[in-house]
């Protein structure tokens, strides 16, 4: 066991994560269940040589986070579901600045104010852009305290070798629970070298440099946008990550992330005491999405079918589905209002999904 | 003087554009006076020594393309977060200098919260507050600081103050704020005036460099094309209107408060 082993909470772990990550620049605005990313980062950030301001909103932290990240600095925000809906604004012109930077969506209940309870709403705000405009961000999805502080550090990794924005997407649970987190894996570090493009004070014997997003001329427009979208597709190649759980021998294959992830471990424990062969499949990154790994298990001949657990009407699904390519039948299970999964909400419809592959109940259909 | 030879004749340089700005042609239309106040701030940074130091925010607005005449390091913001970006690069590098270019529709309107919450926070960021009471780059749409009856594509009967209300006045509203260290209203209608806000701007980046709080001048310009007037008839206007309803002055001053305390505790 390592010495750097603690019991904490999830949003207090993103915030060691980040610090081990050499963030000097936290700013954000109270919105449950987040609050604790916010207080922890107003004690704690001085501590190693940052800043933290409670902003006026939103809008203003995400603003504030891209001048910070102009300067070089590596600077983060959090937020939840409606908080979220508020930054994407500056996350468009972020990303089309190419500026690194990391924000944290600890999902909650939606639309509108919804409740404070998990949720996935958010899949298709984060992973299809949000704001206006053709962009992605890196997206990260951790179902453990571990992952928390894990991903949010690596995430800064990301986003500065690929000069992009990135996210971590998490849920109300993953954020407040406590587990053991052991930091060994997350050396203190600092921020590379960004001389080349920052805004400083060291100007003297240099060409100025200059960020924007606006290129009045289509032409000059187009250079732009194909420049992001060669990054993008690069990406998409480089940057897969997943992870998989009793899945070499699986006959339903179940595809979810967050907290649904975490009762998919329980229910296929159950499911293997009775001898059915179920295994997980996780997406890690879910932007970029693992379309050719999910693909592998609708191509094979053992996989009878494909079950997707998620806390929404159907987002995450709809990826799953294009990796699938209707090869095999694709299941969803659904969680609305906040409510969180139970193992046996999903042993149930396994069972079934195991007699009969095309079992109605649950079948999805594109309609 | 600096001397400079063309065809084998010496000349004396008497006048030249500022250090602090690209040779990049303006794209204002005649009589705006944007570019007369980027020519006064260029002066005022070069005449600080601080150009190497500078770091511009780009609003939007007309002067959406003022990071192609200032020569320094710039980024371009979203409407109205040109104080939030601030705030987050002065607070990485507070050896910088920073500098937001804001207009009335950025500033007062979509900006407002950002504003004022920079403002009373303190940031040491100097803000360039262009109010020229319409909105330019769109075509002449009503702005927060719009004079009542003034009619705009906007308000094509005149301002009404019952359903829209009054002009807003952002130098009154921010210099009440305790972290407010300068705060001043210029008008950019004649040379005299021009000079005297040259003055404001560079306290302005005083307060700044010496670590006072944030500052602020708010600039009353010519939108001549948009009010649908010569450029005579828009400096005539701002005298003889603007001013009016925008007095000119300075609102808030920290170091003469300073030296009022001082007075008051040798005479106390």
């Amino acid at each position: 066991m390592s010495d750097e082993r603690v019991f904490m909470k999830g949003n207090h772990a993103a915030c060691e994560g980040a610090y081990r990550a050499g963030c000097k620049a936290y700013f954000g605005y109270p919105i449950t269940p987040q609050n604790e990313v916010t207080e922890y980062m107003s004690a704690h950030i001085w501590e190693h040589g940052g800043t933290f301001i409670q902003s006026e909103s939103e809008v203003a932290a995400i603003n504030m986070i891209m001048g910070a990240s102009a300067t070089g600095a590596r600077a983060m925000t959090s937020s939840s579901s409606p908080g979220i809906s508020l930054k994407q604004e500056g996350l468009s012109y972020i990303a089309m600045m190419e500026l690194p930077m990391v924000v944290m969506n600890v999902v909650r209940c939606g639309p509108g104010l919804g409740n404070i309870a998990p949720h996935q709403g958010d899949y298709f705000q984060t992973t299809k852009g949000g704001g206006h405009g053709d962009y992605r961000l890196i997206t990260l999805a951790p179902n453990s305290v571990q992952e928390m502080a894990q991903f949010i550090y690596d995430a800064f990794i990301l986003a500065d070798k690929w000069r992009n924005p990135a996210m971590v997407l998490t849920d109300g649970t993953i954020g407040q629970m406590m587990e053991p987190v052991d930091y060994a894996s997350m050396p203190w570090m600092d921020p590379p070298d960004k001389s080349e493009w920052q805004l400083d004070e060291f100007q003297e014997g240099r060409e100025r440099h200059v960020l924007t997003s606006i290129w009045l001329d289509p032409v000059d427009m187009a250079v732009a946008h194909e420049k992001l979208i060669d990054k993008y597709e690069r990406l998409k190649k480089e940057e897969v990550r997943y992870d998989e759980y009793l899945t070499e021998d699986a006959e339903v294959l179940v595809v979810a992330i967050g907290s649904p992830s975490r009762v998919t471990h329980s229910a296929i424990r159950i499911l293997r005491q009775e001898g059915l062969k179920v295994g997980l499949f996780r997406p890690i990154t879910v932007w970029p999405f693992p379309y050719d790994a999910i693909r592998k298990y609708a191509d094979s001949k053992r996989v009878k079918a494909i079950l997707v657990p998620e806390m929404n009407w159907g987002q995450m699904i709809e990826d799953v589905k294009l990796a699938v390519l209707d090869k095999k039948p694709v299941h969803f299970v659904a969680k609305h209002g906040g409510l969180t999964f139970t193992p046996e909400d999903l042993t149930e419809p396994i069972r079934a999904i195991l007699k009969n592959p095309e079992e109605p109940n649950t079948l999805w259909h594109v309609s | 003087m600096d001397v400079i030879t063309i065809e084998g004749t010496e000349y004396k340089v008497v006048a030249e554009r500022p250090k602090s700005l690209t040779d990049t042609p303006f794209t204002y239309c005649p009589g705006c006076n944007h570019g007369t106040t980027h020519k006064i701030i260029a002066e005022v940074i070069d005449e600080l020594g601080i150009q190497h130091r500078c770091i511009g925010i780009a609003s939007v607005g007309c002067s959406v393309f003022s990071y192609e005449f200032f020569d320094f390091d710039f980024i371009s913001v979203p409407h109205g977060r040109a104080l939030a970006v601030a705030t987050g690069a002065k607070r990485m590098r507070p050896d910088s200098v920073l500098m937001t270019y804001q207009g009335d529709g950025d500033l007062a309107a979509i900006g407002t919260a950002e504003t004022i919450h920079a403002c009373n926070r303190g940031e040491r960021v100097t803000c360039i507050f262009v109010n020229n009471a319409i909105y330019g780059m769109t075509g002449g749409q009503m702005a927060p600081t719009t004079l009542l009856g003034m009619k705009t594509t906007t308000s094509p009967l005149g301002r009404d103050a019952k359903r829209i209300g009054w002009p807003m006045k952002m130098s009154e509203m921010l210099a009440p704020l305790q972290g407010a260290a300068y705060i001043a209203r210029v008008s950019m209608h004649d040379a005299k005036h021009i000079l005297k806000a040259k003055a404001a701007i560079k306290k302005a980046f005083r307060a700044q460099l010496e670590d006072k709080g944030f500052s602020m001048v708010e600039v009353l310009s010519n939108c001549n094309v948009n009010w649908h007037m010569t450029p005579q008839e828009g400096v005539k206007f701002i005298e003889e209107q603007m001013t009016k309803n925008f007095p000119l002055g300075v609102y808030k001053d920290v170091w003469q408060e300073e030296a009022a305390k001082q007075t008051a505790k040798e005479e106390g």
